[in-house]
């Protein structure tokens, strides 16, 4: 049966990992290698670096983590932020990454999304979805807003790291973005993100309902029953967390642990308990 | 050190198959041409995408009859994804004709609950094999794929090495003495992939060696470390 997924998450800065609450503040908490190596061996599905400078002077130390982490770490890796273009994407590719997630460049060119899937396959081309919720009322964006949507709720994308709103609903936009070739949706909730306030669930499953791919859970996590409600109540297909795997506040083996024990299917592999 | 020719048609992700195989002790080298495999004790042929594209670029390359040549002959050989799918006979993804070493097609994964199928998923042995030495019996490896293959005629069930199920049962593994190919991305499955590597280069070193002695036949499975 197919595994759900847990990934950390590595926001990288200058080279190493930084964790702030809300993309302020950051936190020196390491090195990526090293902490992705760590990972890995804990029983991590999937390592993510997020690229959170993104600036293009930049991205040179960014490929140079990449290639490293890549000699020593053999699970699968995502890379986000600061690709812009596909020959960028395909620098990352050749660098050791299976992925690529995409989210301001996307937003700006929402045409980028088709030529990386169509040079790379979907597989390679994740969106990364920042949303926060409506307050007053649904997004029009375009057409009337229905009874529905003012009912389960309502998000609008944000880009640079919340700081820029965007006018696209959130969950239209995801639907444009799999239309456009995204294999996969990386979707946090802006407001939640370092808080450990738990997963907007119902945002997640909003989602989850209107797309065949797989949904992965972001912003929020602070405790093993988090990650369970992402997947029961969400629908999400992997679950993604940051500070609470850095800090060591909960090991991936407890989390996938609490998952097993909820019934939801995790890979158990060598050193984590059933 | 064996050397292991990985085959690089432009089909993908060569980087990570490279890593892990130097990770388990092997010398890898990238092969662009028929003169790429020169000098190789196994070949691995990777690949993520569709059928017609990448049996055109082997081509161009003048790599698909050596490859087909190195598969029948017995010598070392693994397909990972797209490399095993190109064993068959043909692909119903885009109708393309394949290599055609093993009897079968590549077909849709149809009645998956989603596709592709990506993530984790458990690989069940149908049959021993030394490849899978050490390797517990539904261990998970790490897929990414809308399309899988079914051997066919009588040897098919021989064929099979082990099965995974995503909406329905699909071969994950075949194998036919030093020819196998993994649906599955053992460069991506940690340890239990490395393992899987590692076993295929030890069993690549034991052909080595016994074809340096007078061409005594393979002895079997020799387990990496246990």
């Amino acid at each position: 049966m197919l595994r759900v997924r847990v990934i950390p998450c590595l926001d990288v800065a200058g080279g190493r990992v930084v964790k702030g609450t809300r993309f302020v503040d950051l936190v020196d908490e390491g090195d990526p290698a090293e902490l992705a190596e760590r990972y890995a061996r804990d029983g991590a599905d999937e390592i993510v670096f997020l690229d959170i400078t993104a600036a293009p002077e930049g991205r040179a130390t960014m490929l140079a983590v990449v290639e490293r982490t890549a000699r020593r770490v053999f699970v699968p890796l995502t890379v986000g932020g600061g690709v812009r273009t596909v020959p960028e994407m395909r620098d990352v590719l050749r660098a050791g990454a299976d992925k690529v997630s995409l989210n301001t460049a996307a937003v700006r060119d929402p045409e980028l999304v088709r030529r990386c899937a169509r040079r790379f396959g979907s597989q390679a081309v994740v969106v990364a979805i920042d949303a926060r919720p409506v307050v007053g009322g649904p997004i029009a964006h375009g057409r009337p807003a229905d009874r529905d949507a003012a009912r389960r709720g309502s998000w609008e994308v944000v880009v640079q790291g919340g700081r820029r709103p965007t006018g696209l609903d959130a969950i239209a936009w995801a639907e444009r973005v799999v239309a456009a070739g995204a294999g996969e949706l990386l979707v946090t909730s802006i407001d939640r993100d370092g808080t450990h306030a738990g997963y907007d669930t119902a945002l997640l499953r909003s989602i989850a309902d209107r797309v065949p791919v797989p949904v992965v859970a972001s912003g929020g996590a602070a405790r093993p029953a988090d990650f369970v409600s992402a997947v029961r109540e969400g629908g999400a297909a992997a679950v993604l967390a940051a500070s609470i795997f850095h800090r060591r506040v909960h090991s991936i083996a407890n989390v996938k642990a609490a998952m097993a024990a909820a019934g939801i299917p995790v890979r158990l592999g060598r050193g984590v308990a059933a | 050190m064996t050397r292991v020719a990985v085959v690089d048609y432009g089909a993908g992700n060569l980087v990570s198959i490279a890593r892990a195989l130097q990770a388990v002790g092997s010398e890898v080298a990238l092969a662009r041409d028929r003169a790429g495999l020169d000098g190789a004790d196994a070949l691995v042929v990777p690949g993520v995408g569709a059928a017609a594209p990448a049996m055109a670029r082997l081509r161009r390359h003048g790599l698909a009859g050596p490859i087909r040549a190195w598969a029948a002959s017995g010598r070392p050989f693994l397909g990972i994804c797209l490399g095993l799918q190109l064993l068959f006979e043909g692909s119903d993804e885009d109708g393309a004709a394949t290599l055609g070493v093993l009897p079968g097609r590549t077909v849709r994964l149809d009645g998956a609950p989603s596709l592709p199928h990506i993530g984790w998923n458990q690989v069940e042995r149908r049959r021993d094999d030394p490849l899978l030495a050490g390797i517990a019996d539904g261990a998970d490896f790490y897929f990414v794929h809308s399309y899988a293959v079914r051997p066919d005629g009588p040897g098919a069930a021989a064929l099979t090495l082990a099965e995974t199920e995503h909406g329905r049962r699909f071969v994950s593994a075949v194998g036919r003495g030093r020819l196998w190919g993994v649906q599955f991305h053992p460069e991506r499955s940690g340890d239990d992939g490395l393992r899987l590597l590692a076993n295929f280069v030890a069993l690549a070193d034991d052909e080595r060696d016994s074809a340096a002695v007078s061409r005594v036949p393979p002895i079997g499975a020799r387990r990496a470390d246990g």
